[in-house]
């Protein structure tokens, strides 16, 4: 973003972020980034995410998986946000690997849900899970990952920042861990 | 385990005087015997050994030969090489399979047959071929002998009462020239040229400019040289006869026909180098041939050839053994080679040491190829000039090849080397071809466009395959299928290697639609692209270096054959999105459309 | 140091290297302080050369840095554009051969082969996960292994063999299929000859092999990865 440019009202970029098989933590781990998150809404508006409230991804610049890929509907979900994404970022270890959830794939999930329920629930409002937990990148293609459990707010914030300057993404050294 | 398991091993390892370098040999024989490899029975073996229950382990769980699951009294192996397939071997595979009431890979629940496949057994020219007990090859399958085999197996007749003409295998030689020939009425004998210093025959087959025939192309004499030249009392000489590349079945013919002058030749190398101990390492499925090579051995030793002062000459004591192998092509590599001649996994070794420094328990030890040992027959007695004056300036003598594939008259056909492939294709007669796969897998893809290239080191290396498609024939199949070779021969010492094979197969597949649902990319492409990079770029041997050269070759001038098969426009899911609900389904009893998924994006 | 002439150099990455008889390249470079990726060796043992991650060219030949001999006047390069990215994708072959959850793992902060992937700029798995089903063997009383963990760099074997003599651990199987066998009647670690007080039982450069009940004694944070360059 040049001074000279500063005169005209830049659009905004249109993100939306969502947790599939997640806890939530990244986007914790978003909002982490506190005072900054004033400049970064002065650059971006929220499309679908627990932001915002709007349920279904409509076009937008910057999508921001959370969750590895657990039910059926994680997987609409998420083809959804690729449909509509120009950039689609896996974020954190359960996006990228499967993570926390995917510790049940040695597991048949029939078993489990009759093992956790005396009756399993066949209402079709359910989504049905998968027999293993999935990282997104076996479903969609992905164009960045920020990894992490989760990733530093500063990661955050470093992605974001390259992305709205519109530059490849740097994984400065630092920023980029597993846990 | 019972008694009869051990007592089975008993007798073994008492033949092999508990010997740990003799494990393979030990494991090999007590299976002929048990049928599989219990682990008790190899912690047994272990103990009277002096090893670890884990690395006796470790060596039976390496070869492909050595069963550590139960398996049946009669164990069914269908060579897997493209070239069985291309005359139908799946096909008969499943027609047996289904007679028998087994899938490949398993055992008859009576414990009467085993049924699977193993990578190619040298018969191409006179395939499908299948191996029987690791012991006998039955060629030339058709539905007829299929059927007739079922009924066999099921009445459980022993293979020694199968009809003999089933085990039939021909010499199939089309071109001969000077090794096929064979020596001489007239030559020289042995014993003469025995006499000669040893540095004059060093530097005779240095004059002859002859290079190692297993496919790497290594000036022997500067190999010999460098044994010579090593310290240390003791060396030996081992004769490569894994002959694993698939496509190739010529040392078979040389060692049915000409193991006189393999063995001269053997001996020429260790009165040149000094060496006191010979192997030949026969792979396991050249089993069937081991009872006519140790006749030969012991015509040679009462002949004086061998043993104490062979060819009477005064202090050359050299005798030969044979080592059989056990099904697994990485052993084809020198030192791990010698790894498994030692008893050991069959990793290739770190080198330096080369094995002309420090080989088999630490001695120099020269290793060549049986091609190469029977040239040196005829080297030691007509002279290194003569040999230098067939082929081409750096290419000298001549070379076989073990032709197959879609052609009218498959068999050998020897060659001065710098012959064109164009000149092989015309004698073997086949008018059709649009590739020819030289040297193997590991070797090269030549499309028709480049038939006038010469075989010869200079321009198309072959380690002596030379197997032919035509123009029916789905070259990306042909890839896929060596693929899943390298993939199952991969030793598993090197991440790029270990891994790196499944990965190519696993993108093959799914280009194939063998795998998950998905369609292929350009996205699938450009990933077997970056695998082929890096299995180049750097693995620990020769095989991971070489694995990806059909997929390299085949992308290359066929990649067409590619591109018809990556018909998604953007990437599609490899997993079966619809099969991972199958669980959720199954307990639900869901049926509506929620509980079903597509793999591949609906537009 | 004794006959360190003048010409006992070779080129890393344009910087000299002394180098004494015997040396591999990377054995030189450790030695001078320079540091070339590495999983699966260690100077305590023999290398085997497996994980191919330290692969150098020297003089434009691609040899593994932990058995190339170092050659006086030889040029290595280690840091290419290439190389870099043929090292992301080892680690990334590695991660997805086994199953490597850091979050979830008391190795984190202490394990090479996440230090390594962090080093390399690794923000994904980049390939399929292949999902090995290799059962825990928690029947040691003071040892855990984890087998989805192993990337069967054969440290352990060779500690065992060379530092222990106990010869506890062996490879089995091959190709896709290869893994670590144990040596006991059962083929568990309980069963075996290992104590927790042997080398073998500390030289994992990874969650594979854990001794038990000191799990997060060092707070993640100041575990000896948790460096400015690794973990910010």
């Amino acid at each position: 973003m040049s001074a000279a440019a500063a005169p005209t009202p830049v659009r905004k970029l249109r993100v939306a972020t969502v947790s599939l098989g997640g806890c939530f933590g990244c986007h914790m781990s978003l909002l982490d980034i506190d005072e900054r998150l004033f400049e970064l809404i002065e650059k971006v508006e929220f499309d679908r995410s627990p932001l915002t409230d709007i349920k279904t991804v409509g076009p937008c610049d910057i999508g921001l998986v959370e969750g590895g890929l657990c039910n059926a509907e994680n997987v609409e979900v998420l083809r959804a946000f690729r449909a509509h994404c120009k950039v689609l970022v896996a974020v954190g270890a359960c996006a990228i690997t499967g993570g926390l959830p995917a510790l049940r794939n040695h597991l048949d999930v029939g078993d489990i849900l009759q093992s956790v329920y005396a009756r399993v629930p066949d209402d079709p409002e359910l989504p049905l899970p998968l027999n293993r937990v999935l990282p997104i990148h076996e479903v969609v293609q992905i164009d960045v990952a920020l990894p992490g459990c989760p990733p530093p707010a500063d990661a955050f914030w470093q992605l974001l920042q390259d992305l709205i300057a519109g530059r490849a993404p740097q994984h400065l050294p630092g920023l980029i861990r597993y846990d | 385990m019972n008694d009869a398991a051990l007592a089975a091993a008993g007798t073994v390892l008492a033949r092999w005087r508990q010997d740990p370098h003799a494990l393979v040999q030990i494991l090999r024989e007590t299976q002929a015997l048990t049928h599989w490899l219990p682990r008790p029975l190899l912690a047994h073996i272990a103990r009277a050994l002096g090893l670890t229950s884990a690395q006796v382990e470790g060596v039976a769980g390496f070869y492909r030969f050595f069963h550590t699951r139960p398996s049946g009294r009669v164990r069914v192996l269908f060579s897997d090489n493209i070239t069985d397939r291309m005359l139908g071997s799946e096909a008969l595979l499943a027609r047996l399979c289904a007679r028998l009431g087994v899938a490949p890979g398993e055992t008859d629940a009576a414990g009467r047959f085993s049924v699977d496949r193993c990578s190619c057994t040298g018969l191409c020219d006179q395939g499908p071929a299948l191996l029987v007990d690791h012991h006998h090859v039955v060629t030339r399958l058709d539905a007829s002998r299929v059927d007739a085999l079922a009924d066999l197996l099921l009445a459980e007749a022993p293979p020694d009462a199968w009809p003999a003409e089933w085990f039939r295998v021909d010499d199939g030689v089309q071109r001969a020239d000077v090794l096929l020939q064979g020596l001489a009425a007239d030559a020289p004998a042995l014993a003469g040229v025995l006499r000669r210093a040893p540095q004059a025959l060093l530097d005779d087959v240095a004059q002859s400019r002859l290079r190692g025939r297993g496919g790497a192309g290594f000036p022997a004499a500067r190999k010999w040289q460098a044994c010579r030249d090593a310290p240390g009392p003791l060396r030996c000489v081992v004769c490569n006869a894994d002959e694993g590349e698939p496509g190739t079945f010529k040392d078979r013919v040389l060692l049915s026909a000409h193991a006189d002058a393999v063995f001269d030749g053997m001996t020429v190398a260790a009165r040149a180098v000094g060496a006191q101990q010979g192997f030949v390492y026969l792979r396991g499925e050249y089993r069937y041939l081991l009872p006519q090579l140790e006749a030969v051995l012991a015509r040679r030793r009462a002949q004086g050839l061998l043993g104490r002062d062979a060819g009477g000459v005064a202090g050359f004591d050299f005798d030969i053994a044979i080592h059989v192998g056990a099904g697994a092509y990485v052993c084809g590599e020198e030192s791990a080679l010698i790894e498994s001649l030692e008893g050991r996994r069959g990793t290739p070794r770190i080198r330096p040491p080369f094995p002309v420094q420090a080989g088999y328990l630490g001695r120099p030890t020269v290793v060549n190829n049986v091609e190469t040992f029977c040239a040196v027959a005829h080297i030691a007695r007509r002279g290194g000039a003569w040999w230098a004056g067939i082929g081409t300036a750096e290419s000298s003598g001549t070379k076989i090849h073990s032709v197959s594939g879609d052609c009218a008259r498959p068999g050998l056909y020897e060659y001065p080397l710098g012959t064109t492939i164009a000149r092989i294709l015309e004698d073997c007669g086949a008018p059709r071809a649009q590739a020819v796969q030289v040297g193997g897998p590991s070797g090269a893809c030549v499309p028709a466009s480049e038939f006038g290239r010469a075989i010869a080191f200079e321009d198309v290396p072959s380690a002596g395959a030379f197997m032919v498609f035509d123009g029916s024939r789905d070259l990306f199949e042909v890839a896929r299928h060596f693929a899943r070779f390298f993939a199952h021969e991969s030793c598993g010492l090197c991440t790029p290697c270990r891994v790196g094979t499944e990965l190519v197969v696993r993108r093959l597949d799914k280009l194939a639609h063998a795998r998950g649902a998905g369609r292929g990319s350009a996205f699938d492409i450009e990933r077997l692209h970056e695998l082929d990079t890096l299995l180049h770029g750097g693995t620990h041997c020769g095989l991971g270096a070489s694995a990806c050269n059909p997929l390299r070759d085949t992308l290359a001038h066929f990649g067409r054959a590619y591109v018809q098969r990556s018909t998604a426009d953007h990437f599609e899911p490899d997993v079966d999105l619809d099969a991972e609900l199958s669980s959720a389904r199954r307990v639900t009893g869901r049926t509506d459309a929620g509980a079903h998924l597509h793999t591949e994006q609906t537009p | 140091m004794s006959a360190a002439g003048r010409d006992d150099f070779f080129e890393l990455d344009g910087q000299r290297v002394p180098l004494q008889p015997g040396d591999t390249i990377l054995r030189a470079a450790a030695r001078a302080g320079l540091d070339i990726p590495h999983l699966c060796w260690h100077p305590d043992v023999s290398a085997s050369a497996s994980c191919r991650l330290c692969t150098v060219l020297a003089d434009d030949r691609p040899v593994a840095a932990c058995v190339a001999p170092a050659v006086a006047g030889q040029k290595v390069e280690c840091r290419t554009a290439s190389l870099d990215t043929q090292r992301l994708r080892l680690l990334q072959m590695l991660f997805v051969e086994g199953n490597h959850f850091c979050p979830g793992c008391e190795k984190s902060g202490h394990c090479l082969l996440q230090a390594q992937a962090e080093r390399a700029g690794m923000t994904d798995l980049h390939f399929e996960a292949l999902n090995p089903e290799r059962p825990v063997d928690a029947s040691h009383p003071d040892v855990l292994f984890e087998p989805n963990r192993c990337i069967l760099c054969q440290l352990c074997v060779r500690a065992s063999d060379e530092m222990d003599g106990k010869h506890v651990f062996a490879i089995g199987g091959h190709g896709i299929a290869t893994r670590l066998l144990i040596d006991s009647p059962s083929g568990r670690l309980g069963d075996s000859a290992l104590s927790v007080d042997d080398r073998a039982a500390h030289i994992c450069p990874v969650g594979a092999l854990l001794p038990k009940r000191v799990g997060f004694a060092v707070p993640i944070g100041e575990r000896p990865f948790d460096t400015e360059d690794t973990r910010g």
